[in-house]
């Protein structure tokens, strides 16, 4: 379908600062069906499209059966740029690290098309799988948990090397040092075990395991939200400085909303296994169209005490993924609802260029900036 | 300028007065201070923020008013004086009385404090029944106003409910409701948002402020979260590594930080409102308590430190109305 990209070694520039990203990628994906224009020269990094992941639930004494399903993610598209921070929001149980578990293949998506460089990797298997892991990498949450703590800092920074093969031993010996060194630890540290190391010095180790086989794409899956404020800043730093200087794409997914706006160029809000809404950062935060991440943005507390004011909530709960409402998913909550969102599901369409909303009023939905500015 | 409630203090007795408190941890064979002369008062109906990062001895002092202390923990030196009367010194059982009576608490995770096999009915009933002199019937007519206070919808119905049938957000809730139930003049509230989405969070801190305005208790509010600080509290404590670094009404706090590392946590957190090039950080970790540097111990990790500064504990000096801070600097620093 899609003209496969020669496998040059990565051409990308590193991220520009915000500004030229739109100039420099095609705006995201408005929805499923939308083809890009064919102005476009290069595919963006990666693309999914219809992306969708229902988790069955079995029950039954003697021959098990589907009785529900859970619609963990839902006809997903985006698009993610080279060298471009692309930042996931939601609240928990939304979809947004089922989405980055399926974007790097981990689970297996039950429709949808995941393009990484403009090559069809969704039905990739086998040694083309292992090939693609190269390019893709994560980040995880919890640098406790991440880690081996029976290996030593070495083993773990270049077991991707050893699964990928074709490094000598002298050379991981190497590997390990310059990664200690681009991460921030003393090179001398890679005989200790993680247990010697602080929380934020466990994160910067798994943040050089992920970066060993030069990736070119990293899904980061809450990797600064188990971290105190002070250290959180310094591995916030280290992600930026590395996507500077190695040319690399994140996924940021996590459900800090001044994070987010901090690393990211473009940000994409999902609800309920829904993309909601997606804009350039400053779009988003300052206009957002859609009331679900006008009502998100209006929840986080306020930055000085000054600012307090009574805000309206959003009220009830984010509905089960099992039995999500018909029409809209947010429209129980939704202060906005008329009877066509109660019936029909809104597509994702484009608002402005690079602005895409996931809502039938989306036009009139505009007003005051929930967020001072 | 200054709110009224911070004038309390100066007409009368503080409801909560943590003097000089230590408490003594043994791990490894060795006893370390997690807490380490600690000192702050709450006044009636004020909302106190205590505020600092993992290891900074803000959960430890709460437990430590609770007498609520893990079995390797100890209260070395100090007192804690309730309305008047020091708990260190009431007997076991004057001091469970009060618990859940006269102070209420809610902690982080709500799954862990809520018992898994009785209903929500049930424990909060116990609790009204045990402190005050109630047949179960009235206490739960009680138990139903409280969960409808809390905002628990078909309140009712829900106290047939086992904890595991409920959402995070509702286990809280029925968590300040049996907190509440007794009408405490004091609730501890150990990062009560902290575990809950961003919606939720909004939600509980608006119902927290409601039910301290309506039953005139004051709050001690333990966070990490600056954004909480600046939502609900009155007057805020900094904590790092077991110490008081500054404490201060909640607008000059963040107007005017005295202390490096209050100034260092106001720059490193990101902004929902703004865009920065780069985060400000803070240079290293948290000390290790178990071998803490003398004199400052933020003194390590700061960029404005004279040799002085790993000398002596700087004492909290006054930099402005109510507000203090232990830093050798800040005086200079404030200005």
């Amino acid at each position: 379908m899609s003209a496969r990209a020669p496998l040059s070694p990565n051409p990308s520039p590193p991220g520009g600062e915000g500004s030229a990203l739109d100039a420099a990628s095609p705006p995201p994906a408005g929805g499923r069906d939308r083809e890009r224009g064919s102005t476009a020269t290069t595919p963006p990094l990666l693309e999914v499209r219809g992306l969708t992941k229902h988790f069955p639930i079995r029950a039954g004494a003697i021959v098990e059966r589907e009785v529900a399903r859970v619609r963990a993610v839902d006809d997903v598209s985006f698009t993610v740029a080279r060298g471009e921070t692309l930042g996931l929001v939601g609240e928990s149980g939304c979809g947004k690290s089922t989405t980055g578990r399926l974007v790097l293949r981990l689970i297996e998506p039950t429709a949808g098309t995941i393009l990484f460089d403009g090559e069809d990797v969704t039905g990739l298997e086998g040694a083309a799988l292992r090939r693609l892991r190269r390019s893709m990498q994560i980040v995880f949450q919890d640098p406790y948990g991440a880690l081996n703590p029976r290996m030593t800092v070495e083993e773990i920074v270049v077991e991707p090397l050893v699964v990928q093969g074709g490094t000598t031993r002298a050379d991981m010996g190497r590997e390990a040092r310059r990664l200690m060194d681009l991460v921030g630890l003393p090179a001398a540290h890679v005989t200790r075990h993680p247990h010697e190391f602080s929380g934020g010095q466990r994160q910067r180790i798994g943040i050089a395991r992920a970066i060993a086989c030069r990736p070119r794409f990293v899904v980061c899956d809450e990797a600064v939200s188990a971290l105190d404020v002070s250290v959180q800043a310094q591995i916030v730093n280290l992600l930026q400085d590395l996507q500077k200087e190695l040319g690399l794409s994140y996924l940021f997914i996590a459900h800090d909303l001044a994070v987010v706006r901090h690393i990211s160029d473009r940000v994409a809000v999902m609800y309920l296994g829904n993309l909601v809404e997606v804009a350039d950062k400053r779009t988003l935060y300052t206009a957002p169209r859609h009331p679900y991440p006008q009502a998100l943005l209006a929840a986080v507390p306020v930055a000085h005490p000054r600012l307090r004011r009574t805000r309206p909530r959003l009220t009830g709960e984010v509905p089960s993924p099992l039995d999500p409402p018909p029409g809209c998913r947010f429209h129980r909550r939704c202060s906005l609802a008329e009877d066509v969102c109660r019936t029909e599901v809104p597509a994702l369409r484009d608002l402005a260029p690079g602005h895409a909303v996931a809502c039938h009023f989306a036009e009139r939905t505009g007003g005051p900036p929930p967020a001072a500015a | 300028m200054t709110p009224p409630l911070l004038s309390a203090p100066l007409l009368s007795a503080p409801l909560l007065s943590v003097r000089d408190l230590t408490v003594t941890f043994r791990a490894e064979g060795r006893t370390q201070a997690a807490v380490d002369r600690v000192g702050f008062d709450v006044a009636a109906g004020e909302v106190l923020g205590i505020v600092g990062e993992s290891g900074s001895g803000k959960s430890v002092t709460a437990l430590a008013v609770m007498g609520l202390l893990p079995a390797n923990g100890r209260v070395a030196s100090g007192e804690i004086l309730f309305e008047g009367t020091d708990l260190l010194r009431l007997p076991a059982r004057k001091m469970r009385d009060l618990r859940g009576r006269r102070i209420g608490m809610i902690f982080q995770e709500p799954m862990t404090s809520l018992n898994p096999v009785f209903t929500i009915g049930d424990q909060i009933v116990e609790t009204i029944v045990h402190h005050e002199r109630l047949g179960r019937r009235a206490a739960r007519e009680r138990a139903v106003d409280m969960l409808a206070r809390v905002g628990i919808p078909s309140a009712r119905r829900r106290l047939d409910d086992y904890p595991h049938q409920m959402s995070g957000g509702m286990r809280q809730r029925v968590m300040i409701a049996m907190a509440l139930a007794c009408s405490p003049r004091l609730l501890l509230a150990d990062e009560p948002t902290t575990a809950l989405d961003v919606t939720i969070q909004a939600q509980l801190l608006d119902l927290l402020n409601d039910l301290r305005r309506e039953f005139g208790m004051a709050v001690v509010v333990i966070t990490h979260n600056m954004g909480v600080i600046a939502e609900f509290a009155d007057r805020v404590a900094v904590f790092y590594a077991g110490r008081v670094a500054e404490e201060a009404p909640v607008e000059p706090l963040f107007d005017r930080p005295a202390h490096p590392y209050t100034r260092g946590l106001l720059a490193s957190t990101p902004r929902l409102d703004a865009d920065a090039e780069r985060l400000v950080t803070i240079p290293g970790a948290m000390p290790n308590i178990a071998a803490p540097p003398p004199g400052c111990r933020f003194a390590p990790r700061c960029g404005v430190k004279v040799e002085a500064c790993e000398a002596d504990r700087p004492p909290l000096v006054a930099v402005g109305d109510g507000h203090r801070a232990a830093c050798i600097r800040a005086g200079e620093a404030a200005a």
